[in-house]
Formats: structure tokens, sequence, C-alpha cells
């Protein structure tokens, strides 16, 4: 039997504001306990919240970029419950006037597109930190009152693949936009996720599951994997799926069901008294939207009818700001037409030397101009292509030009038949299993005996002249 | 010189600071003995063992150094601010409340003291207090109304030259006319509520306590004005509101509600508030009885909107960062222990009726009802104050009761606040002034309300009426 | 609609307070009779009325995102009933 998964995700993103969403705190990470703090932001009897102009700013920002109808007439809310973690015992947030609703975001998932609903985007506080220890919890204040935004999709999510996908363009969109640092780690980006299954092909929804705890995209696409294999196993068995909040364990790769009593949740929310209603005219919606940059999905569009790339080229090399600027630079200095060569470079080698030193494309320190330049010594085959990602790591490390590099290790190519046709008279002599393998008509040989020859000549070989040279020794032997 | 200080106003004292006839050290040593003498019967002042005033260096200012009174729910940098309220046990705020600043800085000091109040503002009596009542200078075995009657009984006994108190549906107004003084609330936005402990979010005001009208405008000019920290202060500008106090109403136009002459108004009150009637109209002002039809639902409201902000604002003391805190290894325990105990019976009763006026299932019936009703009632003021400058009632339908006669009878003590509550409703300005005595010595207090932000016209009708009078010349023997 | 004593205890727990047995007794008989008399504005037709929950006409209230000078650790921890270093501590919240 198959079961569709259907999913809901609810993001929590830190706003990065220079203050507090109510008062004047600094927002930093990592200060000492309690030392980012004030009457406002304890929650200390008397104090007043004031809210901050950049925050709603920036979620105005937020929501335009996702498609959402902001709200002409908004206010917060608080939501009453009892945390100690929650200073006040209330948190300002927003009900039923939040400050924007339906939009949507288009997410790829390497072969399809797909249009996920935002049900909405309001803003709200975030509370403080708790760190349980043996008998006590200890609970430090600093990110008390840091603004956040509550973004929550339409159940349009049916895997984990596309919620792997949908929080890496949202989490995009929000650093284009530069809200947010969406640092998972750090607690400035959360998410939750509702997931139910149902059997294929039924229109009634399964009895969902709350997933927390989850402190990567990676462990949102672990948690739901997880959680479809046991809700299916469960419905498969005819047990009925329980409506609860699961805590996912990554130690344990497991959903497991919270420890402490679930209570029904009744929240009294009720207008902010201390913080009149907010009016958003259209004029100031219009004014916010011509800061904003142009987006990923935009510039998606614009790289495949501009330069002739794929989407998934294009969903990749844009995914990060930073990443989309340096390539939109190389690929358009790039004198040749067909722009493959530039756009494999970039997503290849450049990016994996990005992930490896945990930076985006500009933190390599590589100008386009030497980037091109070395492409183009490869392309005159004045070095291998193997040779040319040595270079690259060089470059990289050293920060000096590609010909000094090439010139101090001899990575030139070898272009020159007579002095390859030792290296593969040796080649065709080492291996007398491959060479009767070719001449019984089997060409991946010939491929394997390039390869052997490629690596004898420490990659320094033009790999097409030393094919050639083989063949016609080959031929005589 | 052999001066009684204590008895003169802050007007005068300044006066006879600034003629060089008497010391600011004499004003202080003349209060400190006052209390230490009287205190004890009346019972203002809690906490009386402690350092009595706290010295303030710019008693340059304007206000010369007089020292001034403050409830107990209005924040003090290093003093005791409790709310009278066993939960708030021990609780030092580390600033200063917006107004306490602004006396600061215009040369007030600020009495170590605090004065006694109803727990958290929840009564009309000050019977509620963690510290035991407080009692009414001109009958001590009557209450000095609530929820400010530590503030309104010190400025009484002249254990206070003027006071501040908070009024959320009366309580600063109804305390007043128990003790003969003067209270006014102001506008809601017009004084920053930045550091009250809040009781009700959009009821609060923080209003003075004087001896005299004079003493009020004065007060009020110093605590006014748009704060940045308060979202709902209004930046408005601040008259001058010494030149309201001219003592012509000649021509001012003063509505009388009907609906206030039927529920249960004493007949000694209604008397009083007749020969008040007819002594303004003696100063040329015009009256004319009016309706303002949605008055009997006034406090149904209130008790509906103040209890429901109260159970949120109340949630905060919980005994993890400050206070009182019943240990126990589980933190739900702990939580309810602390709040049990901590908690006097009148703050339980709203709490939780404030909890399930907001619960789910009963949102929409009642809280989200009784914003609507407070509309009505908003509505009915709007449209007296097109024809009328203001708005005279009685301040309380009876003088002060006795202690005990209404605190098992929770309904009866509300419905004391009948004639205060609307002005908190509406946000409009309201003053209460002494116009008279019952035959058992009690002082009855005189409403006036006025247009959003128009303190002026209150304190000028006041202010003619007091100079018209001699009530405000009246004290009391203890 | 009469508040029952079900309905109390059930407020109290969400309020977090600890009510004894006589106490809820007595609670909910005056809780009974306050809610009676508030139930006199259901005889008002509200239909169409806005609700009044900001009385003052101001909006867009908002700060400059400029720092302001906050509480240490000290201050902030002053009166805690229970600290740990600069951690304000609680009876162990389990998850």
């Amino acid at each position: 039997m198959d079961y569709q998964a259907v999913i809901g995700l609810e993001v929590h993103a830190h706003l990065k504001t220079r203050t507090k969403a109510f008062c004047g705190c600094p927002t930093e990470f990592g200060a000492p306990a309690n030392s980012q703090v004030c009457p406002v932001c304890l929650g200390f009897p008397g104090s007043l919240p004031v809210l901050n102009k950049a925050a709603l700013d920036f979620a105005v920002k937020v929501a335009l970029a996702l498609n959402c109808t902001v709200q002409e007439f908004t206010k917060l809310d608080r939501k009453n419950y009892f945390y100690p973690d929650l200073p006040k015992n209330y948190q300002i947030s927003q009900y039923d006037l939040p400050l924007s609703r339906n939009g949507f975001l288009d997410i790829f998932t390497g072969k399809t597109r797909k249009r996920i609903g935002i049900t909405r985007v309001h803003l709200e506080e975030d509370a403080g930190k708790l760190i349980h220890q043996e008998s006590v919890s200890l609970v430090d204040f600093n990110r008390s009152g840091i603004p956040l935004l509550e973004i929550v999709s339409e159940p349009d999510i049916n895997s984990p693949q596309e919620a792997y996908a949908y929080l890496t363009a949202l989490k995009s969109i929000l650093e284009y936009l530069e809200v947010s640092d969406c640092d998972m780690e750090k607690g400035s980006l959360r998410c939750d996720a509702n997931i139910s299954v149902r059997k294929a092909g039924e229109k009634t929804l399964g009895t969902k599951a709350e997933l927390k705890n989850m402190n990567s995209f990676k462990a949102v696409r672990d948690a739901l994997d997880y959680e479809i294999l046991r809700q299916s196993e469960e419905v498969a068995s005819g047990n009925a799926v329980v409506q609860e909040t699961r805590l996912w364990d990554a130690g344990k790769q497991k959903t497991l069901p919270m420890r402490a009593k679930e209570e029904a949740k009744d929240y009294r929310y009720f207008p902010e008294p201390d913080l009149p209603p907010f009016i958003i005219r259209a004029e100031a919606i219009e004014e916010v939207r011509k800061g904003i940059p142009e987006m990923p999905r935009e510039k998606i569009s614009r790289f495949m009818s501009d330069f002739g790339i794929s989407e998934y080229d294009a969903t990749i090399l844009t995914s990060r700001k930073e990443d989309a600027l340096f390539a939109e630079e190389c690929i358009k200095e790039y004198p040749e037409k067909d722009k493959k060569t530039v756009t494999n470079w970039l997503i290849g080698p450049l990016l994996s030397e990005a992930n490896n030193r945990n930076c985006a494309l500009p933190g390599l320190r590589i100008t386009a101009k030497r980037l091109l330049g070395l492409i183009s010594l490869v392309e005159r085959q004045e070095i291998s292509g193997l040779s040319a990602k040595t270079v690259l790591t060089e470059m990289i490390d050293s920060g000096r030009e590609a010909g000094e590099i090439i010139k101090e290790k001899g990575l030139s190519q070898v272009s020159d038949s007579a002095s390859l046709e030792s290296v593969a008279d040796e080649v065709i002599r080492e291996n007398v299993k491959s060479v009767a393998d070719f001449k019984q008509g089997k060409e991946s040989a010939l491929m394997f005996l390039v390869g052997q020859a490629m690596k004898k000549s420490r990659g320094k070989a033009n790999p097409k002249v030393i094919q050639e040279v083989l063949k016609r020794r080959l031929a005589d032997a | 010189m052999n001066l009684n200080t204590s008895t003169l106003t802050a007007h005068e004292l300044i006066e006879k600071l600034d003629g060089r006839e008497i010391t600011l050290e004499e004003v202080l040593s003349g209060l400190r003995e006052r209390i230490n003498k009287i205190d004890p019967q009346v019972k203002a002042y809690v906490r009386r063992n402690e350092p009595q005033a706290a010295v303030n260096p710019a008693a340059a200012g304007p206000l010369k150094g007089i020292p001034v009174t403050v409830k107990d729910n209005i924040c003090t940098e290093g003093l005791n601010t409790e709310c009278c309220s066993h939960i708030l046990e021990g609780f030092r705020p580390p600033y200063d409340a917006t107004v306490i600043r602004k006396l600061k800085s215009a040369g007030a000091t600020i009495l170590g003291l605090k004065a006694n109040m109803d727990e958290f503002a929840f009564g009309s009596s000050t019977e509620n207090s963690y510290f035991g009542p407080t009692h009414n200078p001109w009958r001590l075995d009557c209450v000095p109304g609530g929820s400010s009657g530590g503030s309104a009984a010190a400025v009484a006994a002249d254990e206070a030259v003027f006071a501040l108190g908070s009024d959320t549906g009366g309580s600063i107004r109804q305390p007043a006319a128990f003790c003969g003084v003067v209270g006014m609330k102001p506008t809601y936005g017009r004084v920053s509520r930045y550091g009250l402990i809040a009781f009700a979010s959009s009821l609060d005001q923080i209003g003075p306590i004087t001896k005299d009208v004079e003493d009020c405008s004065l007060l009020l000019g110093v605590i006014s004005g748009h704060d940045p920290l308060d979202s709902t202060s209004v930046d408005a500008p601040v008259p001058d509101y010494g030149k309201s106090l001219d003592r012509d109403i000649k021509g001012l136009k003063i509505a009388i509600p009907k609906e206030y002459f039927v529920e249960g108004m004493e007949a000694q009150v209604k008397e009083a508030l007749e020969e008040a009637v007819s002594e303004l109209k003696k100063l040329g002002a015009t009256v004319k009885e009016i309706s303002l039809p949605h008055t009997k639902y006034a406090v149904p409201v209130y008790y509906i909107v103040a209890t429901a902000e109260a159970s949120s604002n109340l949630a905060r003391f919980d005994g993890v960062q400050y206070g009182l805190r019943i240990k126990s290894e589980n933190l739900i325990e702990m939580y309810k222990k602390t709040r049990g105990e901590g908690f006097g019976q009148e703050a339980k009763r709203r709490v939780i009726l404030g909890t399930f006026a907001l619960s789910h299932g009963y949102y929409e019936a009642y809280y989200l009802n009784a914003l609507k009703v407070r509309t009505l009632i908003k509505r009915d003021f709007d449209g007296a104050f097109k024809e009328f400058d203001c708005i005279v009632t009685p301040t309380s339908p009876s003088a002060a009761f006795k202690i005990g006669e209404k605190v098992e009878d929770p309904l009866k003590m509300y419905l004391s606040d009948i004639y205060t509550i609307s002005a908190n409703l509406a946000g409009i300005p309201a003053i209460s002034v002494p116009c008279g005595f019952t035959g058992d010595n009690l002082p009855v207090g005189l409403q006036i309300l006025a247009r959003p932000f128009d303190e002026g016209t209150l304190l000028k009708a006041a202010f003619a009426y007091e100079q018209a009078t001699v009530w405000h010349k009246m004290k009391p023997k203890v | 609609m009469p508040i029952t004593k079900d309905t109390v205890e059930y407020v109290a727990h969400l309020a977090r307070i600890d009510l004894q047995a006589k106490e809820l007794e007595k609670l909910s008989r005056q809780l009974e009779e306050i809610v009676i008399f508030i139930d006199r504005f259901k005889e008002l037709d509200l239909k169409g009325v806005s609700a009044a929950s900001h009385i003052l006409p101001i909006h867009n209230v908002l700060r400059e995102d400029a720092p302001r000078p906050g509480l240490c650790a000290e201050k902030a921890l002053q009166c805690a009933p229970q600290k740990e270093g600069n951690f304000f501590a609680v009876p162990k919240v389990i998850e």
C-alpha cells in the first residue's frame, strides 16, 4: 500500500535588527547569560513595550517577498501561557489580524517546480533560553524579546525532499533580504512540522503529529522520513495515529513523544493593550516593495534566459545571494556563448571548495578574472583539467596567480605527441590484459589506458593527444 | 520659626521656601514627626520602620525638594515596590517609573515610605492590602476608600504634602472623596504608565492626590507629557495648568447625567451634590440634565475588561525572577503554590474571573462583547461633549463605609465604583473635589468629567468651585 | 451562563493558582453571583458595534532601532529567589 505524506511547516526566524523587538537591548548571539537584558525584556513589573520600527519594516519585506497580502490594519496580541523562559508568562504575538496572509513560495526539487502556499507571516517576540541540568533548569533572557517572524505554510508539502527544498528556498529569500542570519545551530532559524499520512488517493487527512526539536534542515528531512515510516506502519497495522507532539532525537534518529503531559491549549489571546494598532497604508507597502532586491526565483529565471543555463544549475547557483553575485560576474565575463563550462566550474570545484571551507564563493577570495584565466588555460589546453583543480586549490590557499603556480609546479600540459609516446608504450607494456581487451573490441579498455597514462604523466598529459597516441601505438603493437 | 509645616499645601511651602520663611529640613522633619505621631492610627504608609525620605540631589528644581508620597505600585529605584502584595515581597525595582524621574528632575524628594493600597489596586477600601487596612482620618473605624487609600489618607491627615495614586476604575477619585481631598485621574495617555505596575493596561492612569486644586494642577503639570517608553502615552503638548486657575466659569456648560441618580445613592450625597450644582450655577455655569444611556453596563463591562487584562498582567508573578517563591520540586507546583499563597482573596478572585473571561468558549460572550459595550459607553460621552464642557456627578454613591462592612460581599464593593468607572472606560479625565459632609462628619466628593486632554477645564471648574466653598479647609481631628 | 465549580477549577489551573477546597467553594459561589450580574450586558444588541480594544485614536507608535542601556546581570538577578551564576534557576523543566 502506498502512503502519501501531508506536511505543513512552521518556521520561526530571528530578524537581525540591532536591538530587540520591544526594547533597546542588543541582539548579538553568544553574550554572557543575562547580560543583554533590561526591565522590558525581563518582563519586570511596570515595564512597557515599544515596537522597533526596523522589525516591522523587515517583517513587511519578508511578507511581500513571500507574495503575501499585507493587511492594512494589524495589531499585536498576547498569547498567555506559563513557561519559565517566558518572563511575562505571555508572549507578544499576533492572532486574528496578522501582518500578512495568503502568500506562496515556489520550490524546485531537481525535477519539478511546485508552489507551496504560505498561510501567514506574522511578527512576535522570542522567549529566553533554558538550560536543563540535573535538578534545576537555568534561564538566560538574552534571547527574550528578539523579534521573530512566524512563517506558516499550507499543508502543501508531500515529501521530506520538498520540505528540504522549501526550507532552502525560504532561507535563501531571508538571506537575500538581509533580514535574518538563518542559522539553525544558533537558533536564529527554527522549524516545526505538522505531518500526517493517508493512503494514496484518499481525500480526508490523517491524524497529524507535531514534530519539534530539529536542529538542521537535514534533521527536518530525517525526522519527516522517520515519521512517514512510523505513521504508515501504524496505519498499515490498523492502529490509530495519536495526535501529539513528538521530539526528534538526533542521536537515536527517532521521533519520541514528549515526556511532559500535554494540556489542552487555551492561550487566551487578546489584543495587547500596551501597543496601539498599526495601519500600513498602500503607499508605505509600495515604498517597502521598492526596496526589495531581486529575489532568488527572479534570478533563476534570469540566469536561465540570459545565460541559457538549466533550472537545476541556476537554482544551485542562486541559493546563496553571495554565490549568485559571484557566479553572475563570472558567467557574464566568460567570453563563450555556451556557458556550460563556466557553470560547471562554479557548481563543481568552486562550490565544493567553498563547502569545504564553510564559506560562500566570494569567501574563497579568488576574483572572477583569475578564475576565468584559469579556465581559459584549460581551454587552450595549456594545462589539463585535472591539474587545473590542483592549481585552483593552490590559488585559494595562497592567493597567488595561476601562471605562477603552474610554472613552479611544472604543471604545463604536454601536448607534444613525440614526448608522450614513451609514456604510451610504458602503459601498453604494463597493462597486457587491457590491451587484449581493447583488441577484442572493448572500447572502455581504452579509457582505462588513457587514465593510466594521465596518472603516469602526473596529470600533465593532454588527454586528447594521449588518446590518439595510444590508439596509434596500440594499432602498431 | 515654629510653624506647623505639615498642614501646608505644596504651593504654600514653595512660597515659604522661596521667601526663606522656612527651610527644607524643617519641612522634612515636620513631616517625619507628623507621620510618627499619626500613622500608627491611620496606617497610611507601609514599612514604617524604614528610612523615611530618599534625599533628592536635584532639590533645586521648581518643587524645591518638597517630599511626595508615592503609592506602592509605582516603581522607585532601590525602594521596595510591592503593590502591597505578599507575592512581590522584597521587590526593589532596578529603575524609576517615568513619573518618578520627572518628579526628581523637578526637584521633588521621593518619600522612602510607600503609601498603602489594595493589593495590586484591587479594591475600593484599602482593606485588601497584605499589610492590613488604612483607616480613614475622619473616622478611624471607616475605610479611606481605595485603592489609593494610603495616598488619600496621608494627604488628608497631613502625613503627606501631596501624593501620587493610580486610578483604574476610581482608585484615585473615590478615596479622595472619602478622605475629603482632591484627586484627579488624567486622560488615558496624558501621564506615562512606564513604571506603574499594571492592573489593567487600557484603564490605568497615574494621577495626583492633593490638599487643594492648585496643588493638583502643580503636580499634574510635572508628571504629564509624552514618554517614548510608553506606546500609549500621547504626544500632545502639556498646557500650563496654572493658567486654568482663574475662577471664571461664566458660560461653562455643565451636564448632569440622570442615570447616576437611580441606583443606591445616599440621600446626604444627593443633597451635597445638589448644593454643589447650585453653587456652580451661582458662579455662572449653565447646568442641564442629559442621558448617558449605557451607564448601567459600566460596572459589568469594567469587571470583564479590567480583570481580563489583570489576569495577564499578573501572570508574571510566578516566583521565577523576583518576589515570593514557595519551594517545590516541580515547576507547576511551584507556580501554583507561589500564586496560591502569594495572592490575596481579591487578587485570586479577579485573576480567575479575568482568566475565565478570556478562556476558550467564553471569550466572545464576555471579553469581546464587553469591548463592544465599551464602545457604546464611549459614544455616550462623545455625544455629551459635543454640547457640554463638563459632566458633574457625585464621586461615590455613599460616603466612607465601615471597615469590614463590604469585604465579604465583593459585588457590593464593586458597585461602590459605579460613578467613577465610566471615565476609565471612556479614557476621559475626571477630578474629585470635596463638596460637603454627611451627618457622620464624613466627606463627600463632587466628580467633574471633561473631554479627553481637557484637564484644563476640569481644573478651572474645580478651582472656581473650591474657592467659592470652605470644604477644602476642613481638617480631620486625628 | 453561570460559572460552575468545575469551570472555576479549570480556570484556576490555567491561571496557575492553588485553591484550597473551601476557597474553591467560596470563590465559585461569589463568581457565580458576579457573572450573573455581568450577564446583564447580554440584553444589548451588539451587532455591528466595533470592539474598543484600544481606546486611544493613535496608531503606528514605533521606536528607532537604536540601543539603550539595559541592566547588568547582577542587577537583573538581584531579587532572584534562586540563581546559579548569572542564571535564574527553577525546578527542572521536563519536556
